[in-house]
């Protein structure tokens, strides 16, 4: 079967430069917005996703369905830390980490008005050990028995008095600012650590909100749950930390990513007519070059095919300018406030070769559908029609 | 007007292309509604509290609470006309994918205070008198299926176990800022099952003038200053205001994607139209032959892009209104009171004359600038 | 008084690098009343002669009058009105508006008046009567044969009482019937309703209608008959 040679369909789109245009810009813009949005989901989700480790357990009190609204006496903790499914350290101490987790309002930089809900996590000194993508970037690590705090970087510059060295008020106390730590993109890193013992007076008294601890053989996740739920000394429900962090991204990220293809398929519907309006202009002003590619012995299926090349191919150029305009967004850093911890978590827009790819290809694929019904009538032109 | 067969004429020349540009402003007009207006109900949500109750909070933070034993003093404060308190229960129905508001509340003094809370009076005294009874919003009704008199079981979060409250009483909102979502219940029945820790959440103030505020928070702060329990006192609107702020940067989200939408669409809305115009220069020619003058088919041309823009327009915004007024959306509970806004219908008639404009604008002018001669010469 | 006064026109055009000049200093009158033909090989200047009376065109130099109107120096803005109330223009491809009926595109000139509903009415009906199509008041050109298109085009030019009537090449695209026809309508409409007719022909037929022939060449007129 001989294939109308793609040459004619560049030239053909080239004779119409506006229209050609107009159309691809309409396209570009739907893929933009929707590597935004998938990107800002996908930001937020992979934060959260992080944030858990496979290897580490996070034990909260039954039926609590937060850290926040958890609580765990000293007498559990105990317990379960000495439990032997427990991984331990160089130093054969367990591989445990009791935490205190509150949250408190800070000032935000530059208004001074607005206070956001910022999670402080009162932790072991074995929790840089317990979670694996810590790092401090800068100064050192709080020393025991101190009203210090480290603070997640992406604290720093968004808040008031964040910089080492300075003092942080909240609790009723100040707090002297030692270090700065990474970690690994999650959302710890938009958190204030502080020592577990000296926040217990301050906050909540003698209890804790969740242990998070390394089990020494992550295969083992299902008897290690089954054994400690079903104990009588405790009562707790056992989580995989990286599957509890997930589903706390559920409800906000499951929302994101609704919105996101709600709105791009609305705008992708928008830009599809478009593209429609232009291919059957195309084949109505082209119909006497119809006729002469039918006359000269071209099959209808090559029409049919040329036309939606034509039309795929504008759309995939729109695809690729759209994606390069949704690049600069990559990494710019943006909060808001996980409903399910009630607290404040900065992420960035995270656009990924993958998404890019989907861009790419939803452009094209819109393309595909616009040009179908446009590309199905130049194939079934009558030739007489067509010359007249 | 007499030009309407003609206009109409051109109009329905390519039905199919009329159709779908109308089709492409109109959701581009309706998307445009949507997003502004969750800018716009987020904004009147945060300023819906009133400036004569004020909150009392603990200072320490949100999620801390206050003595139980801080509601006498309360009431002793000058200015002061009413106290009542509520505790944040957080409590799950069923699979608990559902989100509700549901607290324990003092039920007389939170019912006087809260006048907005709307109750048949035969309702409210089973509610009063009935220590395990709570009251819901209506819509609660609507997504879970539960009844007057029914026993609908809680599953506690931050109080754990089983918690089975009897539904006396049904309230509608009387502004539709409040969420008619919410689920009420007696704050003793509460404290009694965790045995009388004597905690609430928070504290309500009614004051009698609300210029006295500012004064009134502070003597209250004051108090409890060096307490172990210190407040954070302010008013209802201030409270409100800083959940608004919780949603981060959803307005400049929100605002960026409407431009990008309404841009979009007028790429497809000119498109259409110098596509329409390209295909009739003979025709423009003839009509300036037949008498029209320059300026009259300048005027044709954007009449003709006007009627596509305000129908699609009117379609999108009247569509959107229409919607969300009918299904009664309100986003899972996270925007009450949605509700498309008479700023946000103008702006959007604002954009579609604005589109009117910048598409229609090239095309008329190459119809108004047309030479006869050569229009006349053009074979198409 | 001549009805059309061509005072010493010069036209050129510029294609391309080259510039071509239509006409170097054409004098010529018109009478009211008269039916005239223009004839000549293609490249004359017939066409043009007939853009330059209708006001489509602008002499390079030199002065174009109609009926006291010095066409050749007003505005194009004052030409469009001036045109709808003087001129009816007939073109070689009909050029009926295709999403119009025969009554709309017939009633086009109208809508630049002040007349009321009821009085375009009553002169499009007319004037589809005397054209002989009173019965396909709402078909559309598509419907309609090229005989029958071309009468409707000359229901237009006629429907606002023109001062004169220019036709170009009306019967160029017609077979022998309609041209007969359509030369036939063109005759009663100069000798019952005194029309004055103006039209620029290849074909013999229509200047054995017409009751003057000018013949054009490389833009000069070069013989003139006047029959009776």
């Amino acid at each position: 079967m001989m294939h109308i040679p793609i040459l004619y369909n560049v030239r053909s789109v080239l004779q119409r430069p506006v229209s050609t245009a107009l159309t691809a810009l309409g396209v570009a813009l739907v893929v933009t917005v929707f590597i935004g949005m998938l990107a800002l989901a996908d930001g937020f989700r992979a934060a959260l996703v992080r944030t858990g480790s496979d290897h580490n357990v996070l034990v909260l009190r039954r039926g609590a369905d937060s850290e926040l609204s958890s609580g765990l006496e000293r007498e559990t903790t105990d317990i379960l830390t000495a439990e032997p499914q427990v991984a331990k350290g160089s130093d054969g101490r367990p591989l445990a980490s009791p935490e205190v987790y509150v949250i408190v309002p800070l000032a935000q930089n530059g208004d001074t008005m607005a206070l956001k809900n910022v999670v402080a996590r009162g932790v072991s000194d074995q929790v840089w050990t317990v979670r694996a993508n810590l790092r401090i970037e800068q100064g050192k690590r709080p020393e025991s028995g101190h009203a210090e705090v480290c603070l997640g970087k992406n604290l720093v510059g968004r808040f008031e008095h964040t910089a080492v060295g300075e003092s942080l008020h909240f609790g009723g106390r100040d707090w002297t600012v030692v270090c700065h730590f990474s970690a690994g993109g999650s959302a710890f890193e938009s958190e204030i650590w502080g020592e577990n013992e000296q926040f217990m007076p301050v906050f909540r008294g003698n209890v804790f909100q969740s242990l998070t601890l390394r089990l020494s053989d992550p295969a083992a996740f299902e008897d290690v749950k089954r054994a400690w739920e079903g104990d009588r000394r405790v009562t707790v429900d056992v989580h995989r930390e990286s599957d509890f962090y997930m589903e706390q991204s559920e409800l906000l990220g499951r929302i994101l990513r609704i919105l996101a293809w709600l709105i791009t398929s609305i705008m992708a519907v928008g830009a599809v007519f478009g593209a429609v309006n232009t291919m059957y202009a195309a084949v109505a002003s082209r119909a006497p070059e119809i006729g002469v590619l039918l006359t000269l012995g071209f099959r209808p299926r090559s029409v049919l095919l040329s036309f939606l090349v034509e039309s795929a191919f504008i759309a995939l150029v729109g695809g690729i300018v759209g994606s390069l305009l949704a690049l600069p967004v990559n990494g710019i850093v943006t909060s808001t406030t996980n409903w399910a911890s009630f607290s404040e978590i900065a992420f960035s827009f995270r656009i990924t070769p993958g998404l890019l790819l989907s861009g790419v290809l939803f452009a094209v694929v819109m393309g595909v559908i616009g040009g179908f019904f446009p590309a199905w009538r130049a194939a079934r032109m009558p030739v007489v029609q067509a010359l007249r | 007007m007499k030009f309407l067969p003609l206009l109409w004429a051109n109009l329905t020349r390519h039905k199919r292309r009329t159709v779908l540009t109308v089709a492409s402003v109109a959701l581009a007009l309706f998307l445009f509604a949507s997003l502004r207006t969750v800018v716009t109900t987020i904004a009147r949500n945060a300023a819906a509290g009133s400036a004569q109750r004020l909150v009392v909070q603990n200072a320490t933070g949100l999620v801390f609470p206050l003595p139980l034993s801080y509601a006498n003093r309360l009431a002793t404060v000058s200015g002061v006309t009413g106290v009542s308190y509520a505790n944040w229960f957080g409590g799950r129905y069923g699979d608990g994918k559902r989100f509700f508001a549901n607290f324990a509340v003092d039920p007389a003094t939170y019912l006087d205070l809260y006048p907005e809370l709307q109750l048949p009076p035969d309702q409210r005294e089973a509610f009063l008198h009935e220590k395990t009874s709570a009251i819901v919003g209506q819509r609660l009704l609507e997504v879970f299926g539960w009844r007057l008199g029914q026993d609908v079981t809680l599953q506690g979060t931050i109080f754990p176990g089983d918690w089975t409250l009897t539904i006396r009483g049904v309230y509608t909102p009387a502004n539709r800022s409040i969420g008619d979502d919410m689920l009420l219940f007696h704050h003793d029945y509460l404290d009694e099952r965790i045995g009388r820790a004597g905690i609430v959440g928070w504290y309500i103030l009614r004051i009698a003038n609300a210029d006295a505020a500012p004064q009134i928070a502070k003597t209250v702060d004051d108090q409890y200053r060096s307490s172990s329990s210190p407040t954070k006192t302010g008013t209802e609107k201030a409270f409100q205001a800083g959940f608004a702020t919780m949603w981060g940067n959803v307005s400049l989200l929100m605002n960026t994607i409407g431009m990008a939408v309404v841009f979009a669409i007028l790429l497809v809305t000119a498109n259409a139209m110098m596509m329409s115009a390209r295909e009739r220069t003979k025709e423009v020619a003839v009509l300036k032959t037949v008498g029209f003058s320059d300026g009259r088919l300048f005027g044709l041309v954007m009449l003709e892009t006007g009627i596509i823009t305000l129908a699609g327009a009117a379609a999108g915004l009247g569509g959107a209104k229409l919607l969300y007024r009918a299904t009664n959306f309100n986003a899972a509970g996270f925007l009450p009171g949605f509700d498309v806004s008479v700023a946000t219908l103008v702006l959007g008639t604002s954009i579609a004359f604005l589109l009117m404009f910048a598409s229609g604008l090239v095309p008329a002018m190459r119809a108004a600038r047309l030479p006869v001669v050569q229009g006349l010469r053009t074979v198409e | 008084m001549a009805l059309v006064e061509i005072r010493d026109v010069h036209k050129s055009f510029q294609r391309d690098s080259e510039k071509i000049e239509v006409f170097a200093g054409l004098t010529l009158d018109i009478e009211p009343g008269s039916f005239t033909a223009l004839m000549g090989p293609s490249g004359s200047g017939k066409s043009t002669l007939l853009n330059l009376v209708a006001g489509l065109d602008r002499p390079t130099s030199g002065t174009v009058k109609v009926a006291d109107a010095m066409v050749s120096a007003m505005t194009p803005a004052q030409l469009a009105g001036w045109r709808a109330r003087h001129i009816g223009f007939v073109f070689q491809q009909f050029n009926l508006l295709p999403v119009l009926t025969a009554y709309q595109n017939v009633e086009l000139p109208l809508l630049l008046t002040n007349l009321s509903k009821r009085e375009r009415d009553e002169r499009v009906r007319l004037a589809l009567d005397v054209v002989g199509l009173g019965d396909r008041l709402r078909h559309y050109p598509r419907q309609l044969s090229g005989g029958q298109e071309q009468r409707t085009s000359i229901a237009r030019a006629i429907v606002a009482d023109p001062t004169v009537i220019l036709l170009d090449e009306p019967t160029g695209q017609l077979d022998a019937k309609s041209s007969v026809e359509v030369l036939a309508l063109l005759r009663r409409l100069n000798d019952e309703f005194k029309k004055t007719i103006l039209i620029v022909t290849h074909d013999a037929h229509a200047a054995e209608r017409a009751k003057t022939v000018l013949h054009l060449e490389k833009g000069v007129l070069i013989e003139k008959g006047v029959k009776a």
